[in-house]
């Protein structure tokens, strides 16, 4: 559906300072999928995202949208491709002329619909987003979550594919973040349009997004489907995006204790996740083999809808039946691993 | 000495109608010349919609150099192109072309300003709903800027109504030709006052209107 190959983006090339902030993007959104692109400020995600409907022209690579490269596009081919390439934008960029209405009509006017079939169509998206009632506000009039439905319903209306959402929910309070968020998904769902999102909340990947790729200085360095990602990052930079909605650290005054036992500690981790966390594995052991377990400390969590279980546990016993709990702890599809002095 | 009011009445109002004869359609031409100029000095610009450093540079250059000129040297200086334009250099129509050379460009840099005033996001969405360079600078930049660009107008229709006086300082005629001769020349303080009072009436509807019509605009 939409792919991005090879992808380089250098600012002042042939400058004194070429600034590289993309630097050979491979990716891939499939059809009807919620992709999302996380990285810190800097990372290259806007530039990232701009590549895809040319607003910033790749210095080298291509950008494959149903098929066809951009970039080997004449002006006049690539206007009307990204009429079929959505975007909506973290400051939504209304026109501060138009009402509510207007703005939707906008991308329509361009085409040139007759007057009729703007208004039925305009309609039709005012009240998919919700905001039939506010036709005739302007966006001063609006708030920051209903400014970003027009955003949405506006990028609607030339029936794209894909749907770029830039930074889409970073202006907004957590409450509007989730109602926006439900109606991203409501794109996707009802209207099976293919979503790539930039963020730097990984609430946003957490709630939404099938997929996740990682952003650092330019480089994917990290991708995977948002419950590997969140389950088992792998760089140290996809933990700490992880960490900010999902706290697996022990706490201090825990981790001391387990410390404070050496190397020959039997604390353990145990990720659960999807089918595996809904059955009662601690039990079953506590039952199957002569040990005490101690929870120490846990979290369950559901990301994308699947539940995920993260728990530190305590094993007390006979060494060779801990070995053996662990054995049938891994034997039931479930990850469990020590507790080092790292903590992780 | 009492003042003659008798004669003066018909010859201010003689010297309003060229004053405003003046104003008019020197502004009216110079809005031609220089919106456009403004918007192409934005769209030619590093970055811009149509980038064109050539074409930018000069134009760039010209409105400097035109803006530069003291206008009463303006008037002097250009009048081989006056003639050439409507055959001579003295009276009102001839005092048309110096104040469009004073005008349009001084247009063309305040038109500049309000087009950049516009936020950059405006112009990333046009392009990212797929439109076209005419579309982005009717359709997006013009209106977003509109409240802005009617100030930048009644400004310049300001500037424009001081240049007028000064015009007719030499030969153009108007209510600045008024004062000069009577007022100042003939020592008729009276006539200087009531000219000065008709400026600064001018100036103070002009800006209140273009106050007004801005705020109607950005309903604020």
């Amino acid at each position: 559906m939409l792919i991005l190959e090879g992808i380089r983006k250098v600012y002042g090339e042939g400058g004194d300072n070429p600034v590289e902030a993309l630097k050979d993007i491979n990716l891939e959104v499939k059809k009807g999928e919620i992709f999302g692109v996380v990285g810190y400020s800097g990372a290259g995600k806007s530039s990232l995202i701009r590549c895809v409907n040319l607003l910033e022209k790749p210095t080298s690579g291509k950008v494959k949208v149903n098929g066809t490269d951009l970039t080997k596009l004449s002006p006049k081919k690539l206007r009307a491709e990204r009429k079929k390439i959505g975007m909506i934008f973290q400051q939504f960029n209304l026109l501060h002329s138009k009402t509510a209405f207007g703005n939707v009509a906008m991308p329509l006017i361009i085409e040139g619909y007759a007057k009729e079939d703007i208004d039925k169509k305009v309609r039709k998206l005012l009240s998919f987003v919700g905001l039939e009632d506010k036709a005739d506000h302007y966006p001063e009039q609006l708030s920051g979550g209903q400014k970003q439905r027009i955003g949405i319903a506006r990028a609607l209306a030339t029936d794209p594919h894909v749907l770029l959402c830039d930074e889409a929910t970073s202006a907004l309070d957590p409450d509007t973040t989730n109602a926006v968020l439900e109606l991203l998904k409501q794109v996707r769902d009802e209207l099976g349009i293919t979503i790539l999102l930039i963020t730097h909340e990984m609430n946003v990947i957490r709630d939404i997004c099938d997929r996740v790729a990682v952003l650092d200085g330019g480089v994917i360095v990290e991708q995977d489907s948002t419950i590997n990602l969140f389950t088992e990052p792998k760089t140290a930079i996809a933990r700490s995006f992880v960490r900010t909605v999902l706290n697996d650290a022990l706490p201090e005054a825990t981790l001391k204790k387990v410390l404070e036992k050496g190397e020959s500690n039997s604390v353990y981790r145990i990720l659960y996740k999807g089918e595996s966390a809904n059955d009662p594995l601690l039990s079953d052991v506590a039952k199957k083999f002569k040990i005490d377990i101690n929870v120490i400390y846990g979290t369950i969590t559901e990301i994308q809808g699947q539940p995920f279980g993260n728990i530190i546990v305590e094993l007390n016993g006979d060494p060779q039946e801990i070995n053996n709990v662990v054995d049938y702890i891994k034997g039931r599809q479930v990850t469990i691993k020590e507790v080092k002095s790292d903590a992780v | 000495m009492q003042f003659d009011w008798s004669w003066f009445w018909p010859e201010l109002f003689g010297a309003l109608n060229d004053t405003m004869y003046m104003i008019i359609v020197a502004f009216l031409i110079s809005i031609l010349i220089g919106i456009p100029l403004g918007i192409i000095l934005v769209i030619t610009r590093e970055n811009g919609i149509l980038e064109n450093k050539a074409v930018f540079n000069i134009l760039n250059i010209v409105v400097n150099v035109l803006r530069s000129i003291p206008f009463i040297i303006l008037i002097v200086a250009i009048i081989p192109v006056t003639r050439l334009i409507v055959g001579t250099s003295i009276g009102t129509t001839a005092a048309i072309v110096p104040l469009v050379f004073y005008t349009a460009p001084y247009i063309g840099r305040l038109v500049e300003n309000s087009l950049l005033e516009v936020d950059p996001g405006t112009i990333e969405l046009a392009e990212a709903m797929g439109a076209t360079p005419w579309q982005i600078i009717w359709k997006f930049l013009l209106p977003e800027a509109l409240g802005s660009l009617i100030l930048s107008l009644t400004i310049a229709i300001i500037g424009l109504i001081g240049a007028t006086a000064m015009a007719g300082a030499v030969g153009g005629g108007g209510i600045g030709d008024l004062a000069i001769s009577y007022g100042y020349n003939q020592f008729q303080t009276e006539v200087m006052v009531i000219t000065v009072i008709i400026l600064v009436i001018m100036v103070q509807f002009i800006q209140s209107l273009g106050n007004y019509l801005s705020k109607k605009i950005r309903r604020s």
